[in-house]
């Protein structure tokens, strides 16, 4: 089983998401659609904002695909208007605006992440992936499973198979972040943002070096892969 | 010329003076008829007075002497110069004696006080001797008169002319009158000079901006050197159409980039999709071509949003929030990002002597920056002899603060250290590097917007880039 093939599985395990898609830009719209079909996954389109408010307020979503700029009501003001009336259902924000400013306004709008245009769908079908309501569940556990791969959030110890690994702090960090969303793909640049709270594209394959560090320190002297790399998008933890 | 004086009368200076005169006439006016309303009142009692005066002496000669007395002294004091009048009548209303000629039908039957025109006779002023009959002037003059009947039915009339007050009342209309018409003439020959000036003024202005507004942006506004408003209006004008050409420079050299090495990866683009489509290849092929597609498209993404942060940096519009950054722990954070990186390519990353600093700014923009830099220094001196190192350093001199990142690499020549900032200018020599080249011009364009700079340094070998901050904390 290839690895490609293993991301594609593994959507399917995580069971197809209902998705929301509100953008005025039909071929963007079309495109976002397909997509998010072909990934297994149910979109429904709304091309502006005051119908993509009603849809979302009508239906259950798992996941809220937002552009910022729509006719006849603004993303944000949407996003701000379901908060208002109790709807938690989170919303990833789309905007051709790249500023740090923007990004900062549309969380505080209640945005639950923010991608810049144009974005990779591999980028967009992780964020939402991570983002589903369903999926994030594991707020309160203090202790995340992978196969015999065991991290403790509170001792703040990394052991598999019964044998402590010593990991520096951002690797821990990096370990815990990829354990919490086990089985979903995580990419670069949401490593960069919640590991090391920077927004911005990391260039070069500095996150990646990150990556095969931590990979030695987990894998070294096991038979069984855990950190999965997936082709043209970033990488999973998965037993 | 009357389209001129017509062009004049639509200034709005002119509109203005009109809009003072109109208001200073209407004031003028006003204080006009007050004051000679005033003056009347006054000069009025004072004659009242003067009256009461006479006709108190008249009855002292009465009590003296009788009528024989009262009739004496009344053609006495109607001999005497002024403008006084005396009637003595009997009872039936005919003249006894006194200076009054004619007298209006029924003035003598109510007594109290008149005021209407009488016919009397005036004595010449120095005058002692009473002029013959017809001589003395016989006019009829606008007069107040006191009408007295005396215990036994005869009528004493004492009046005077109120020829002064009405004389001084109509000098002071006349002078003010004049004075006003004069004004109102020099109001109009300066509406004329200055509304024309400015009229002048205004169209060498409208007429410099519209050569401008042809396409001509290098032009500017004529400054008399008078620093006169219109002059200030021309500077500040001149200094915004100097941003703007600057503006304009900025984004003709974007787009002149963006089209001279945008053009190449999308050449290569195209060709290679044309090349796998010419050919028959395996599965397999297709999927590797069509990979390479996606990266290349990737890293064209990266180049233009790097360009449109670089410009919108550099177009000082950015509304990026700033906060307190601890500049300390962003370069430990950035070296801690980069260290796997670069003992992977054989660099050693070190960061020491760090001094404590702050700065208001924005932590992404600078941690993005210090990222490129020390990318860029790891990228360069990956090949160095005897192995590459990058120092990080911080120090603080005063509330200037220096983030250095000093490599052993080639270095960058220093005629050239100016040009590598530049958007998208890659030395000849690092041509093969990956990379958007644009590193750098983000740094610089970071360093800008924090009102700062970006220093480039030759060491011996390798190149040392500063981000110098003023105004720490």
């Amino acid at each position: 089983m290839s690895l490609q093939q293993s991301f594609h599985d593994d959507i399917a395990g995580n069971g197809p998401m209902k998705i929301l898609v509100i953008e005025d830009d039909r071929e963007a719209a079309e495109y976002l659609e397909k997509a998010l079909v072909e990934a297994g996954h149910t979109a429904h389109v709304a091309r502006d904002g005051e119908t993509g408010f009603s849809l979302a307020d009508a239906e259950s979503y798992d996941v809220l695909i937002v552009d910022r700029m729509l006719p006849r009501r603004d993303g944000l003001s949407v996003i701000a208007g379901l908060r208002a009336r109790g709807n938690e259902t989170p919303a990833l924000i789309l905007s051709a605006l790249g500023e740090v400013d923007d990004r900062v306004k549309g969380l505080r709008a209640g945005g639950d992440d923010y991608l810049t245009k144009p974005y990779a769908f591999a980028e967009l079908l992780a964020r939402i992936e991570v983002l589903n309501r369903r999926a994030t569940v594991r707020d309160g556990e203090t202790m995340y499973r992978a196969g015999d791969l065991e991290l403790d959030r509170l001792s703040h110890t990394v052991k598999r198979a019964g044998r402590e690994i010593t990991l520096q702090p951002r690797e821990f960090r990096l370990l815990e972040y990829l354990m919490r969303h086990g089985g979903q793909v995580v990419t670069r640049t949401m490593l960069l943002e919640n590991v090391w709270d920077y927004h911005f594209d990391p260039q070069t394959n500095v996150i990646d070096v990150h990556v095969s560090r931590l990979r030695s320190k987990i894998e070294k002297g096991f038979d069984k892969p855990l950190l999965h790399t997936v082709r043209g998008a970033g990488y999973m933890l998965k037993a | 010329m009357l389209q001129r004086l017509n062009a004049i009368f639509r200034t709005t200076a002119v509109r203005l003076s009109a809009l003072y005169l109109l208001l200073f006439l209407i004031s003028a006016l006003v204080l006009v008829f007050y004051m000679t309303s005033l003056s009347t009142r006054m000069l009025t009692a004072q004659t009242r007075e003067t009256i009461e005066e006479e006709a108190l002496s008249l009855a002292r000669a009465y009590e003296r002497g009788g009528i024989p007395v009262l009739a004496r002294s009344v053609a006495q004091r109607s001999r005497q110069p002024g403008a006084n009048l005396y009637l003595l009548a009997d009872a039936n209303g005919r003249p006894l004696a006194g200076n009054v000629d004619a007298l209006d039908p029924g003035v003598l039957e109510t007594t109290g006080w008149t005021q209407r025109p009488f016919a009397y006779r005036r004595f010449g002023e120095g005058t002692t001797r009473p002029p013959a009959e017809g001589t003395a002037e016989t006019e009829r003059h606008q007069a107040i008169a006191q009408v007295i009947r005396l215990p036994n039915q005869m009528i004493v009339l004492i009046g005077r002319d109120l020829g002064e007050p009405e004389r001084f009342q109509s000098i002071i209309r006349r002078s003010l009158t004049v004075a006003l018409g004069l004004m109102g003439l020099g109001a109009l020959l300066i509406w004329f000079f200055v509304g024309r000036q400015a009229l002048t003024r205004i169209d060498r202005l409208s007429e410099a901006s519209r050569r401008i507004m042809g396409g001509d942006l290098s032009g500017r506004l004529p400054v008399t050197g008078a620093g006169d408003e219109f002059d200030r209006l021309s500077e500040n004008l001149n200094a915004m159409l100097a941003r703007i050409a600057t503006l304009n420079d900025g984004l003709k050299q974007v787009s002149d980039n963006i089209a001279h090495d945008l053009k190449t990866p999308l050449t290569r683009l195209r060709n290679r999709a044309e090349a796998v489509l010419s050919g028959k290849h395996s599965v397999a092929q297709y999927r590797e071509a069509l990979e390479g597609t996606i990266a290349e498209s990737d890293q064209l993404i990266r180049t233009f949003n790097a360009i449109l942060m670089i410009s919108r940096l550099q177009a000082g519009n950015s509304a990026e929030e700033t906060t307190p950054v601890a500049l300390d722990q962003t370069v430990r954070d950035v070296v801690e990002l980069y260290e796997p990186l670069a003992e992977e390519q054989g660099v050693e990353l070190t960061a020491h002597e760090l001094a404590e600093g702050a700065v208001m700014g924005n932590r992404e923009l600078i941690g993005q920056a210090l990222s490129n830099i020390v990318d860029n220094a790891i990228k360069y001196s990956a090949g160095a002899d005897g192995g590459g190192k990058v120092e990080v350093s911080l120090t603080r001199d005063g509330s200037v603060i220096r983030i250095g990142v000093a490599d052993n690499g080639p270095g960058i020549p220093e005629e050239d250290r100016a040009r590598a900032i530049e958007r998208f200018v890659r030395l000849e020599q690092s041509r093969s590097q990956p990379g958007s080249g644009l590193g750098l011009s983000l740094a610089d364009a970071v360093m800008k917007f924090h009102g700062g700079a970006l220093d480039l340094a030759g060491r011996e070998p390798g190149l040392k880039v500063d981000m110098v901050f003023k105004g720490a904390a």
